[in-house]
């Protein structure tokens, strides 16, 4: 699994990687979860929903990540413009 | 009468002058782009890009490549739809006739890297907007300055977006079933 951050002038960054079956793995992928949360960061898994159409869902927590997804996305907290 | 003679040919001059100030108003680059690095810029872009398509999916990617925006579902109970414009409000528009219901101003601002300044690349922005319309529409609106249309893009812009958007969908369709 990775988790990348959308960010200015760069596009999206890979900040970690690993896997969830890896203990030690999975214990640095919450850890980086948690920071990126910590700074009002927002996170969305994107994944196949129902008749194959593209969904996104927004996650709180690390236990929220479904099984199998591939990737997590953190984006900045939105704002009123 | 005779500041008259001094008013006159001065608002000619001045009416003479407008065009020119307009047209360098025009071509002087936005203070907030001004100083930026346009090679990294157009790099982002194309990385956001991929995410997109990545993401969103390859429909999304294609709208987004040849209209420069996305159009999404909001409730299908409601019949009601959203159009994702980059670094401009989301449209929430009826699906059925098409009338625009109302515009959602958001951002999603980030000063952690002052040089790059705090705009996602556009089609980051459009995608964090379509993750957080599909994952969470309600916390996502309840951020959004809502207005009605016409506050910040021309409803007559939109309505012929709605046009084009028809028109793509049906030729993808035709493409899809040809």
């Amino acid at each position: 699994m990775k988790l990348v951050r959308m960010s200015p002038g760069h596009g999206d960054v890979l900040i970690a990687e690993g896997d969830r079956e890896v203990a030690e793995e999975e214990e640095r992928l919450i850890e980086e979860f948690r920071r990126q949360l910590d700074l009002g960061m927002w996170a969305a898994v994107p994944h196949e929903g129902s008749g194959g159409r593209r969904e996104a869902t927004m996650v709180r927590d690390f236990s929220e990540v479904p099984d199998g997804a591939d990737r997590v996305i953190f984006f900045p907290p939105a704002a009123g413009g | 009468m005779r500041a008259t003679f001094l008013i006159v040919p001065a608002l000619a001059a001045l009416a003479a002058l407008l065009p020119l100030l307009a047209r360098r108003r025009v071509n002087r680059p936005h203070p907030l782009v001004r100083h930026r690095d346009r090679k990294r810029d157009a790099a982002a872009e194309r990385r956001a890009r991929e995410l997109l398509r990545e993401a969103a999916g390859v429909d999304a990617y294609a709208m987004y490549s040849q209209l420069g925006f996305i159009a999404t579902q909001g409730s299908v109970e409601d019949g009601y739809g959203y159009l994702i414009y980059p670094h401009r409000p989301i449209v929430a528009y009826d699906a059925e006739s098409g009338e625009l219901l109302s515009e959602y101003c958001v951002r999603f601002p980030d000063g952690s890297d002052p040089d790059a300044g705090e705009w996602l690349p556009d089609a980051d922005d459009v995608l964090a907007k379509w993750m957080a319309l599909h994952g969470d529409e309600r916390r996502l609106i309840g951020e959004a300055n809502m207005h009605l249309p016409g506050r910040q893009l021309d409803p007559g812009m939109v309505r012929r977006d709605l046009e084009i958007l028809r028109a793509w969908r049906n030729g993808e369709r035709a493409q899809n079933h040809g």
